[in-house]
């Protein structure tokens, strides 16, 4: 099959900082070099992407050097870290920016979803919105008219759509914004994580739009999420970003387990030394482990079984009435269930140490299947001693809670012991 | 299908061609254009209770206080004409073309978050205020011909003369030189905002250069020396033709016609080149 979208060694730099008159004097050189006819000097300097880094050169490299091509009526999901370069991929796909070196080619117009209701005016009436946003977005007069119908029963607004948009509530104007959205008809479709608004309801129609699209009606679509499930459901290739490189193109499971594995070896290897972090500094939990009924260290776990998360901590003052809380958060950050020995025992007093250890024992592991982390928390009596996210990254890979070798099916909640009794 | 190797429908790569207007794409976003037309005429007034009766209010007020301060105390004369309506002229026409830039003149840093979020050609931005400015244009030329009625019901002599045939020309070269200009303007104030600061006052000291004011001949008299800098301004010629057609009153040649048409062409021509390099990469420096 021929390739509808074909991306070549496109890279794209920034400068980091504020504008001001230094930026003003690399103008300057830049504007001579170029008048001359020599190469930006500018393009062999930069910094590879790295978020957390120390800033050492005026350029970064957002992006370097990215290839690929995409077939008609595939779906692509890009996956990666906060500013790994997903969303500037997406800008430059999208023809808002210029990439800074290479070259992207295609066969089809492409329509972008960075946003959903861009360019909404606040004064005009759903109906007369739905035509603005939709001419912004590529569509003409009489495509539009042709779906009205359509697009207003999709977006659930009925009653509110000759009312200003103003008047409307935030949930509401997304769901006009997706609604004129999905009905565009472009080649390509680029796509950025609008699916994680809107309530539970509206979430599900506009996947089940999406999965349409792509699969029913041929559409190529580009599609950026944090949601692994989503990518998953939706996409059929993948290709994660790193630090602005290409880590990984090729087939969805493969891609999300790269991603994911990158993202759990790094942050676990660095808890002592991560940033990321409130509370008052004295107190720091140093490493977290979780270790099964063998003494083995693990990373999937089976539901059911016993677990010890072992926590390390130093500490540099005596503290009182002091709670440590896992909170366990699943991918769509929904805490299913937590554990404070507060409750559970009661609050201990610590004394100043340079390293010592938490132990939190799970006997019966209640999570089902899916991909989970901890949110790691310690209480003293002065407030917030440390508080960190994503601490340990597992997954729940089965496993026979009730003893009687079914699992349950159900990914929702926790599970629980429970009996029936039938007269 | 079979798509030869460079087939492609277009690229994104970061050289650009010097002149890259794609028309074809113009036309087939010119819904876009008529909407954002309809969206700036119908929201400028909402929640007023006067409405589009401001658009003749500022006119008004504007032109009263010229007639008293240049006419009344420092005596400019307007020859035949009655003062007020020589002034009321002036402005209307100077309205459109300052109604041109400014309201082009911040395209980008204006609509960044929307540049920002989806790709359309830029310049249906700009060009719709200039197209929807002529709506207000509109509204401020029936005050003035409702003006115009009442002096000649008065007993004035006045009329226009055959070179009013010549007013879509006047029209077009305003909305030419307004949206050249606002497009430089725009284009250079995306990166380093000095300029901003520089255009607020500017363009109220403008009117002063333009002959607005004032007949072009009263500069010639009173101020020899300096008279080629009001002449030599594209504006003034303008405004001064303007003038001359609608009220018989004033000076026109045809060379300076020519030399206006061919400056607001190359300023037009100007802006848009410079508006296409810079809504590249815009985004990056706003």
């Amino acid at each position: 099959m021929s390739v509808i979208l074909k991306a070549e060694n496109i890279s794209k730099q920034y400068r980091l900082g504020t504008v001001g008159t230094g930026t003003l004097s690399h103008d300057l050189n830049r504007w001579w070099h170029q008048i001359r006819g020599k190469e930006d000097p500018y393009l062999k300097v930069g910094a590879v992407n790295d978020r957390s880094a120390k800033a050492s050169e005026d350029y970064v490299w957002a992006l370097r050097d990215i290839n690929f091509e995409v077939k008609p009526g595939e779906v692509l999901g890009i996956i990666g870290k906060n500013g790994a370069g997903k969303s500037t991929l997406l800008k430059l796909l999208s023809r808002i920016t210029a990439p800074t070196t290479g070259s992207i080619k295609t066969r089809g117009r492409i329509a972008s979803l960075l946003e959903v209701g861009t360019g909404f005016h606040p004064e005009l009436t759903g109906r007369e919105n739905i035509f603005l946003n939709g001419a912004i977005l590529g569509m003409t007069k009489t495509e539009i008219r042709s779906k009205i119908d359509e697009i207003i029963a999709f977006s659930g607004c009925e009653m509110y759509i000759d009312t200003p948009v103003k008047r409307y509530s935030s949930g509401m104007r997304v769901r006009l914004g997706f609604a004129v959205a999905a009905h565009l008809e472009p080649e390509i479709l680029v796509v950025d994580e609008v699916l994680a608004v809107g309530d539970a309801e509206f979430q599900k129609k506009a996947i089940g739009k999406m999965q349409d699209l792509s699969t029913g009606e041929g559409r190529t679509v580009l599609f950026v999420s944090h949601n692994m499930g989503s990518i998953k459901q939706l996409c059929t290739k993948s290709l994660v970003l790193e630090n602005g490189f290409a880590n990984f193109i090729g087939d969805v499971n493969e891609g999300i387990n790269i991603y994911l594995g990158k993202k759990n070896k790094k942050k676990e290897k660095k808890l002592a030394d991560r940033n990321d972090r409130k509370g008052k500094k004295s107190f720091k939990f140093t490493q977290i482990s979780c270790v099964d009924n063998k003494k083995q260290l693990v990373k999937s776990l089976l539901s059911g079984e016993q677990y010890v998360f072992n926590i390390n901590y130093q500490n540099k003052t005596k503290l009182y009435a002091v709670a440590i809380r896992l909170l366990f958060v699943d991918n769509k950050g929904v805490v299913r269930f937590l554990c404070n020995n507060k409750f559970s025992s009661s609050e201990v007093t610590f004394d100043r140490k340079e390293s010592g250890v938490i132990k939190c024992v799970i006997p019966k592991f209640p999570l089902p299947n899916g991909n989970y982390s901890i949110h790691l928390t310690c209480f003293s009596s002065e407030g917030i001693e440390d508080d960190i996210e994503n601490v340990f990254n597992f997954e729940v890979i089965g496993g026979d809670f009730f003893n009687t070798g079914k699992e349950q099916v159900s990914k929702d909640g926790v599970l629980v012991n429970n009996d029936f009794l039938f007269d | 299908m079979n798509h030869t190797e460079d087939n492609w429908l277009y690229e994104i790569s970061p050289k650009r061609k010097l002149i890259d207007l794609n028309f074809k794409e113009i036309w087939r976003y010119r819904d876009l254009l008529v909407l954002f037309v309809k969206r700036d005429i119908t929201t400028v007034y909402k929640q007023t209770i006067l409405g589009p009766l401001w658009f003749f209010i500022q006119p008004l007020f504007t032109s009263v206080i010229y007639t008293l301060v240049f006419n009344n105390i420092a005596n400019i004369p307007t020859g035949e004409v009655p003062s007020f309506l020589f002034n009321l002229t002036g402005i209307t026409a100077w309205n459109y073309f300052n109604e041109c830039f400014s309201s082009t003149s911040n395209t980008f840093n204006q609509n960044a978050a929307l540049f920002g979020k989806v790709y359309f050609p830029r310049v249906i931005m700009p060009m719709s205020k200039v197209i929807a400015g002529l709506v207000k244009f509109g509204i401020q030329l029936l005050i003035l011909i409702i003006f115009y009625a009442y002096f000649l019901w008065q007993g004035f002599s006045i009329s226009p003369n055959t070179n009013i045939l010549l007013f879509p020309v006047y029209v077009l070269l305003m909305a030419l030189m307004g949206l050249g200009f606002g497009m430089i303007i725009s284009a250079m104030t995306t990166k380093y905002r000095d300029l901003t600061v520089l255009i607020g006052f500017a363009t109220s000291l403008l009117v002063y250069v333009s002959a607005v004011p004032y007949p072009v001949s009263q500069v010639e008299e009173k101020m020899p020396k300096l008279a080629w800098l009001v002449k030599m301004n594209p504006l003034t010629q303008i405004i001064e033709g303007f003038r001359y057609m609608i009220l018989d009153e004033g000076v026109y040649t045809s060379l300076g016609l020519l030399y206006t048409i061919a400056v607001s062409i190359f300023i037009f021509i100007l802006g848009l080149l410079i508006f296409n390099k810079t809504e590249k990469n815009f985004i990056d420096t706003v």
